[in-house]
């Protein structure tokens, strides 16, 4: 379903948006309408965030959602149920986004059979990189879902081939060392990172952290498969709502289908 | 197989790992190559040992604690004093070896988290020391309980940095210095202060703290002519316990007791008993006793002392755990408050809230072990820093 997803935008030149967002923030009720929002303004793929008490690799913004959807009784099996929902009325490919330990309480062979049946096509865990537990990697590859794989700048050349197997569906370049959060300013040498990583890599490649205007999704979509965005968006939420998130994701389509 | 391999990636049976974002593995690999270079090259095993008898001033005493043994009722009690070291604790046992190692690496930029300031002081003081530039994270609530170690590290030249997120204490002190480290990795080395984290913090700091054994099982043996019936340490994180069990853990007859906190009471859920009660869990890179609910979210710990105040453990603690070659046990706030006051009075010596726990321990069964021989105690550090925080407690106004 990723995959085909890439394949098809590819085929019009065009890369994918890929809206982050933290499940039940600001509250349980607007996950689903939101999701929804997002892709009737164009988001292709949606990383849908399950909160955990410790994100480690997550910049103040995400720290903020996180916390608060925890606040808001925001559990496993409640994101999985609002993913059924929104299933039930929309095909775009949901990536599950989170960190190992919640996943591992629930149940990895449990997690991963009602995940698939709610309707998830992928799962990225933050603290899971490449080679960290190759009993828990082996059990995510052999399901349905694809194991969304992490590029960072640090990975050494040798490691990035080493780092999408067992993957599929696409890898993501974290564009710049550091926590998620909105930036001002994107790495220059963003082509020739990419170029590296494509030598040896035939998954798409999406490039996220940081990104949080129209122009800077227009460039990274130049030179990128997909564009994720996150703690951007979370701050038009926290602005606006539903209308300025949508608002806010729409800009980032429009500038990227100009380019 | 090499020892790189990441399946099998130095763990303590199940336990350990590296479960950190991707940006970090390079560093890891790195930092590990370069430990197991310096572990086998003279000049730096020299230069550790020799600035901890210099500037440490390695070893410490072996006491024989006559007084508080007559009140436990077991005439052989001995303290093992890390709280002589330099800095008040055993932490400046593994910030020496560590700053070191950044040196080797080329990064002058040191990181830092700390619970009870006693890992923070440690590593302020091993950056003066070698002119490195050095940041701290430290929880909001142990600025305030510890207001003493935070002005001891800024005049050593670190800044402090207070972690208002979450519990505000060392949980959060340690995720800000991992993101921290995320961010400026490429300049940066993060000094862990215990044996927690991912490899190959866990073994690296373990080895760093095993002087504490050594030395113990030398003297025990030179003062008493045999090896003590049991070894008894306070365990946050567990690096002086790790310290001190290590070169026992072949002494298949010396019982080897960790001591968690238990707060205001395990039944009461406000406590930091890891082992006691937590389900193995994957927080700040590696797998082990956690205190995390059903979900998996990971539950506030509680403690008097701000270095037991940890929902996590160290890895190795948990395999020691599983096979049964360490006995893990938990000492209330009340009764470490206790022991804070009777060792002070009964030896002179005013203990760490920390290792108040251990000293718990020994009062109420050290008269179990009478018929079996010495029991050592770690006193991992001295209670000068708790001293305005216990008065508080009592009903005191805060001393400074």
């Amino acid at each position: 379903m990723i995959s085909k997803t890439f394949k098809l935008l590819g085929s019009q030149g065009r890369a994918a948006l890929i809206p982050f967002v933290t499940a039940g923030y600001p509250n349980r009720d607007v996950t689903i309408p939101l999701l929804e929002r997002l892709t009737d303004v164009g988001a292709d793929v949606i990383e849908l965030g399950i909160p955990f008490s410790d994100p480690l690799a997550d910049g103040p913004t995400i720290q903020r959602s996180s916390f608060e959807a925890l606040q808001n009784g925001t559990t496993v099996a409640s994101v999985l149920a609002d993913l059924r929902a929104f299933r039930a009325g929309n095909d775009a490919p949901v990536v599950l986004f989170s960190y190992l330990n919640p996943i591992l309480a629930y149940g990895l062979e449990a997690f991963l059979s009602d995940a698939v049946a709610a309707g998830a096509n992928g799962i990225l865990l933050t603290d899971l990189p490449t080679g960290a537990d190759p009993k828990v990697e082996a059990t995510i590859s052999e399901s349905p879902l694809a194991l969304i794989r992490l590029i960072a700048p640090t990975t050494r050349f040798e490691r990035i081939t080493k780092v999408t197997h067992g993957g599929s569906g696409f890898v993501y370049y974290i564009s710049r060392t550091g926590v998620t959060g909105a930036r001002a300013e994107l790495r220059k040498s963003l082509t020739e990172e990419l170029d590296r990583i494509r030598s040896v890599v035939s998954l798409p490649v999406a490039v996220g952290f940081g990104i949080s205007t129209p122009e800077q999704a227009a460039s990274v979509a130049a030179v990128a498969d997909g564009v994720v965005v996150g703690s951007a968006l979370i701050q038009a939420l926290d602005k606006g709502g539903i209308d300025a998130g949508a608002d806010f994701l729409q800009s980032l389509r429009i500038g990227m289908d100009r380019g | 197989m090499s020892a790189e391999t990441p399946a099998r990636m130095n763990r303590f049976g199940p336990f350990g790992g590296r479960y950190v974002p991707e940006t970090l593995i390079g560093a890891l690999e790195e930092l590990s190559a370069e430990y197991d270079a310096a572990a086998s090259d003279q000049s730096f095993v020299s230069k550790v040992d020799f600035l901890l008898s210099n500037f440490a001033g390695r070893p410490t005493a072996l006491y024989h604690a006559e007084r508080l043994g007559e009140e436990a009722a077991h005439p052989s009690i001995y303290l093992k004093r890390e709280d002589l070291n330099h800095t008040g604790a055993h932490k400046i046992n593994n910030t020496i070896g560590q700053a070191l190692l950044a040196i080797r690496m080329g990064k002058r930029r040191i990181i830092a988290e700390t619970g009870a300031g006693q890992h923070g002081v440690a590593t302020a003081t091993a950056c003066a020391l070698f002119d490195l530039e050095c940041i701290v994270y430290m929880g909001e609530e142990d600025v305030e309980r510890q207001a003493l170690n935070v002005y001891r590290m800024k005049l050593l030249g670190a800044e402090v940095r207070v972690v208002g997120s979450g519990t505000r204490t060392l949980k959060d002190a340690t995720n800000e210095a991992i993101r921290d480290w995320v961010t400026n990795v490429e300049t940066t080395h993060y000094i862990i202060g215990s044996v927690v984290g991912p490899d190959p913090f866990p073994r690296m700091v373990r080895d760093f703290q095993t002087v504490i054994g050594r030395e113990t099982r030398e003297q025990i043996l030179e003062v008493t002519g045999r090896l003590p019936s049991a070894v008894v340490a306070c365990v946050g994180g567990g690096s002086n316990a790790i310290g001190i069990f290590h070169p026992f853990l072949s002494d298949k007859e010396v019982r080897l007791i960790g001591v968690e906190a238990a707060g205001t009471g395990i039944e009461t859920g406000q406590h930091a008993a890891s082992l006691a009660v937590g389900r193995p869990g994957v927080l700040h890179g590696s797998l082990s006793y956690l205190l995390q609910d059903a979900d998996g979210q990971v539950s506030p710990a509680h403690s008097v002392s701000a270095g037991l105040d940890y929902p996590g453990v160290g890895p190795e603690h948990s395999y020691l755990k599983d096979i049964g070659r360490a006995e893990y046990t938990a000492v209330t706030d009340q009764d470490a408050l206790k022991a804070f006051h009777r060792l002070s009075q009964l030896e002179g010596i005013i203990p760490a809230l920390e290792s108040a726990h251990a000293i718990a321990y020994v009062l109420d069964f050290g008269a179990k072990y009478r018929d079996e021989g010495p029991v050592v105690v770690c006193l991992s550090g001295r209670g000068d820093k708790d001293v305005s925080h216990v008065a508080q407690i009592e009903g005191s106004e805060p001393l400074i």
